[in-house]
């Protein structure tokens, strides 16, 4: 029977089902409680993101308190000029001219984070490369033929890809560095991965709160599994 | 002395309402035998998880929005705006999972001892009948999100009515309301899974417990405790016999049993608080269980015009969706399917053997049991898969095994030789009395070795011991096949 029961729970236990489509993933160094991260994530968001993806599940306000920004600061530093801080993260850009310029509107990117996980989302983002048979001139390794430009190219340089042979296909190996662009590799991972941790953030704001409550919640669940056999226990004192 | 005002107030209830007999019937002069084991907490915890369902549900519909345009934004409007909002979302979601894990291991149960045998077949039935409406619950639930696996989960299953011959593709259009799932289609959803299918389900829940209460608890060694008297309604006199035997002296019993309250009601409660770790565990640190409870396609909002990679449907239904999609011909399939679920109705009758208890069951029932559950996990996994051409392989040896498994049974079971059954109800060890062996095994599959750390202090810490693994791998082994002889 103790077989059946670990066959069960192995089943319902083994991993996730996310295809990858075959590329190994990057690991996304992801710490929510990183508020300093999450703050410049949130920046570099409204910078490199904003343009042409929303995230209309999450206003202003919210963030700032769940970041620890005041809302000055918030609306100086962070929000887009002329932003009020009870706005959601809209997109400016408005979804004719958006089907004109990319054939299809950019995706709200309130729950990106929980369809494509973490690791996909900083490898996409690590993943450009130069392809001139593309629109935007990039194609890229995780999402290939994407209708995205890549909008980090400046920070990150130009990348290009060396390819491997196996079993007679070509196929892409890695992704070197072309041409640099303004910060150093090392940075341009911290840079990417904080857009990520504050995408992962965005995805569950409440996600902190709900692990620490958590905490509470087992433990006074285990108080009552002791009080409860105790009384079972006495109960069936009697039972033979 | 004065009766006290509450007292009064509940004596004018019981005079007018048999709250009395309804408690003494069915809870505290209800005889349960002794001897309930692990498999007997899913019964209760399955009420349990229906009545978190009923709760999170009703708070989810006061912000939820059935709407084609509006339902995908207001689930997240719930998971992010409305207070505790979240917290309800993920007790539902996860709830709707529990609820197929404690049904499907209560009707393992069934199988074990035979719980469907007479005069139980009634039980059954409703039982059966609970779980077809709660897979109806469950699909219509799932639509509601609107996310894409629920767009084309349900375009996929709702198509499967066209392939009936004739009168396909008109039912189909009449189950969508139109000729792609649509808002007309969520509306209908909706209105089925917050009322209709409930108030069935809060039916049947009622029959199955009546039913149940009526003929008396099966028990692990599957034994007769009770003669169920034949005249189909007890004489009064018998009536009052019985009453004044059960209640007033509480040495006077059913052979082996005791009253359902209190000794069951404070086990139960162990049951739940255990069961409620596990589902605190879910919902607190990983209310999307990897992509299972909550699918990741789900995330990203109902699209018609884009259809995912790869539809699989949540995994308590996949095993069926394995069966359907390991045969061939799209109508044979979908009748595969549902005589999957047929047969299950079937059991009381295929089975024939005299013991009802796996424990006294000759060997073949034993195997060819082991032969079904591991073929309904392994067509679970594979629902969830790509259908490539190994795995449909797999799936088809598996149909067979599971088709197998019921048709053959009316063969394999009267073959058999059972063994005698004992006078009595037998006891095994449970958990805790087990401990102490645990223990011992623990210490026998370790040793203690001095390690030294990276301080240079040196510890004795336990180490893995080969020879003791491979000594209990051989008892249990030798265990195993004794068991299933």
């Amino acid at each position: 029977m103790k077989n059946f029961i670990t066959l069960f729970l192995l089943l319902a236990l083994s991993g996730g089902v996310q295809a990858s489509q075959g590329v190994e993933l990057q690991e996304a160094d992801i710490d929510l409680t990183d508020n300093a991260s999450l703050q410049r994530g949130a920046k570099h968001f409204v910078t490199y993101c904003l343009g042409c993806h929303s995230i209309k599940h999450i206003r202003y306000l919210r963030i700032a308190q769940d970041i620890n920004v005041d809302q000055k600061k918030m609306l100086n530093d962070i929000a887009p000029e002329g932003a009020s801080i009870y706005d959601q993260l809209h997109s400016a850009m408005n979804a004719h001219d958006a089907e004109k310029w990319f054939g299809t509107q950019p995706p709200d990117l309130s729950l990106i984070a929980r369809s494509r996980g973490a690791d996909w989302l900083y490898s996409y983002l690590k993943g450009f490369y130069t392809d001139k048979t593309r629109p935007y001139g990039v194609n890229n390794i995780v999402f290939e033929d994407v209708g995205m430009p890549n909008p980090l190219w400046q920070l990150q340089g130009q990348q290009k890809p060396t390819y491997k042979t196996v079993d007679g296909q070509k196929s892409i190996d890695k992704l070197v560095l072309e041409e640099h662009g303004t910060i150093s590799e090392k940075e341009f991972d911290q840079v990417v991965n904080d857009l990520v941790n504050f995408l992962v953030y965005v995805g569950e704001p409440m996600q902190l709160e709900r692990k620490s409550m958590g905490k509470y919640v087992i433990f006074f669940i285990l108080m009552l599994l002791v009080l409860s056999y105790l009384l079972k226990k006495e109960y069936w004192k009697d039972v033979h | 002395m004065k009766p006290s005002r509450l007292t009064l107030c509940g004596n004018w209830i019981l005079e007018r309402f048999p709250l009395t007999n309804l408690w003494n019937e069915h809870m505290a002069h209800y005889y349960a035998p002794k001897n309930f084991n692990f498999w007997y907490f899913f019964g209760s915890l399955a009420l349990l998880v229906l009545v978190n369902q009923f709760l999170t549900g009703i708070l989810l519909t006061m912000n939820y929005k059935p709407d084609a345009k509006l339902a995908f934004d207001s689930v997240e409007y719930i998971m992010r705006d409305v207070n505790w909002g979240w917290l309800v979302r993920y007790m539902h979601s996860t709830g709707a999972s529990a609820f197929f894990i404690v049904v499907y291991l209560h009707m393992f149960r069934g199988l074990l001892y035979g719980s469907f045998k007479h005069p139980r077949e009634l039980i059954w039935i409703f039982g059966m009948l609970l779980f077809v409406a709660l897979m109806a619950e469950a699909f219509m639930g799932y639509l509601l999100p609107w996310g894409q696996m629920s767009y084309w989960g349900a375009q996929v299953i709702i198509s499967l009515f066209s392939a009936i011959p004739v009168v396909g593709d008109e039912l189909s259009l009449w189950v969508r309301g139109d000729y792609v799932v649509s808002d007309a289609t969520l509306n209908r959803f909706f209105a089925f899974h917050v009322i209709a299918v409930p108030l069935v389900l809060v039916l049947l829940v009622f029959l199955h417990i009546v039913a149940l209460h009526e003929v008396g608890s099966n028990n692990p060694d599957g034994l007769d405790l009770k003669k169920i008297k034949q005249t189909g309604r007890r004489k009064s006199d018998e009536e009052e016999e019985e009453k004044i035997l059960r209640g007033n002296n509480p040495d006077l019993k059913i052979m082996d049993s005791i009253p359902f309250h209190p000794y069951y009601t404070v086990k139960d409660l162990v049951g739940v608080a255990v069961f409620l770790l596990f589902f605190a565990t879910v919902i607190f640190f990983m209310p999307e269980m990897g992509g299972y409870f909550l699918e990741h396609a789900n995330f990203i909002p109902a699209d018609p015009m884009k259809t995912p990679e790869h539809i699989a449907p949540v995994w308590y239904f996949t095993p069926f969706y394995a069966i359907l999609r390991a045969i061939p011909d799209k109508f044979a399939g979908v009748i595969g399917m549902g005589g999957a679920i047929v047969v299950l109705f079937l059991l009381p009758w295929l089975d024939r053997s005299k013991v009802r208890s796996i424990r006294y069951r000759g060997g073949i029932y034993k195997k060819a049991l082991l032969l079904f559950v591991i073929s309904f996990l392994a067509l679970g996994y594979l629902g969830t898969q790509p259908a490539t051409p190994t795995a449909t392989t797999f799936a088809r040896i598996f149909t067979v095994i599971y088709f197998g498994f019921f048709l053959l049974m009316p063969l394999y079971t009267r073959w058999e030789k059972s063994k005698p059954l004992p006078k009595h109800l037998t006891y095994q060890p449970s958990l805790e009395e087990r401990l102490p062996a645990l223990i011992d095994t623990f210490h026998e599959v370790t040793v203690l070795k001095q390690v030294q750390l990276q301080d240079g202090t040196v510890v004795n810490k336990r180490r893995p011991n080969a020879r003791g693994i491979l000594n209990v791998i051989t008892r249990l082994a030798i265990k195993l096949k004794k068991s299933l002889d």
